[in-house]
């Protein structure tokens, strides 16, 4: 697991997503990578960053619109044994939000480590 | 020699991402660099419409694409689920639908996600244009 410095955190794809649930299809398109690539038995990190912290509110459920919420999509992620979430601390900070607050089990992770991801990890992909 | 390949999920004439996406395509060719494949997701996937008819003093996008599968032997894959819920269909996947007319067709080829996957880690370098 990881160590203080986050250097635990590696796998074969890092998925950073950096929009929230609602606006666009970023996150719904970026958590769909995420999951085909956990099918075919690749180890995925998910990376929450600025706005997309909000992903991880509770309660993201389907709205006017009628766009499927993420909630459910988020849920079925430890089925798929992708279960290294990180979040970035500074957007934790700046949305007002604490890692105990959030759906699922997250670890927030300090600026100076994120650039570490990059090289534990054999491709990244930006949503 | 590296092994290149792209990942475009800005829509065409949009952004300023497939013009971009598109040059350094040809540049990593006339640098003798492979480029494995070019895949298109999100937005990017409009730059496979069959039927885009841009001014003829602006560069055609979609034809550019098709000569760079003629000229390089570029796959040029296009993600099916987020093609489909944009109105992009090939042939089969227009008839499966019962839609009259289909608005993607070769070289452009409707794949699943995990071609994306699997081009990322085969390649010395993605590189990714978006909006």
């Amino acid at each position: 697991m990881a160590n203080a410095k986050g250097q635990g955190f590696e796998g074969d794809l890092l998925v950073v997503l950096r929009h929230g649930p609602h606006g666009t299809s970023w996150l719904r398109e970026g958590l769909d990578a995420a999951l085909v690539a956990a099918a075919f038995g690749r180890r995925v990190t998910l990376l929450f960053m600025g706005e997309g912290v909000t992903a991880l509110v509770p309660g993201q459920k389907s709205g006017p619109l009628g766009q499927k919420g993420t909630s459910p999509t988020l849920e079925m992620l430890e089925m798929y044994d992708i279960d290294t979430l990180l979040v970035e601390a500074e957007a934790l900070a700046w949305l007002g939000l604490r890692a105990e607050e959030l759906m699922l089990s997250a670890t927030a992770v300090e600026a100076t480590e994120l650039s570490m991801l990059a090289s534990t990890h054999s491709l990244v992909l930006t949503f | 020699m590296m092994r290149y390949a792209i990942l475009l999920m800005g829509a065409p004439y949009s952004s300023q991402a497939a013009h971009s996406a598109l040059r350094f395509a040809r540049a990593v060719a006339a640098r003798g660099h492979r480029l494995e494949g070019v895949f298109f997701y999100h937005d990017g996937v409009h730059n496979a419409a069959r039927l885009a008819a841009p001014p003829q003093d602006e560069p055609h996008l979609v034809d550019g694409w098709a000569a760079l599968a003629a000229d390089h032997g570029v796959p040029l894959q296009v993600c099916i689920a987020a093609a489909l819920r944009r109105g992009l269909l090939d042939e089969r996947e227009a008839a499966r639908h019962g839609k009259q007319g289909h608005s993607v067709e070769p070289p452009f080829e409707l794949t699943g996600l995990g071609q994306l996957v699997d081009l990322g880690l085969r390649c010395d370098r993605l590189v990714t244009f978006g909006p």
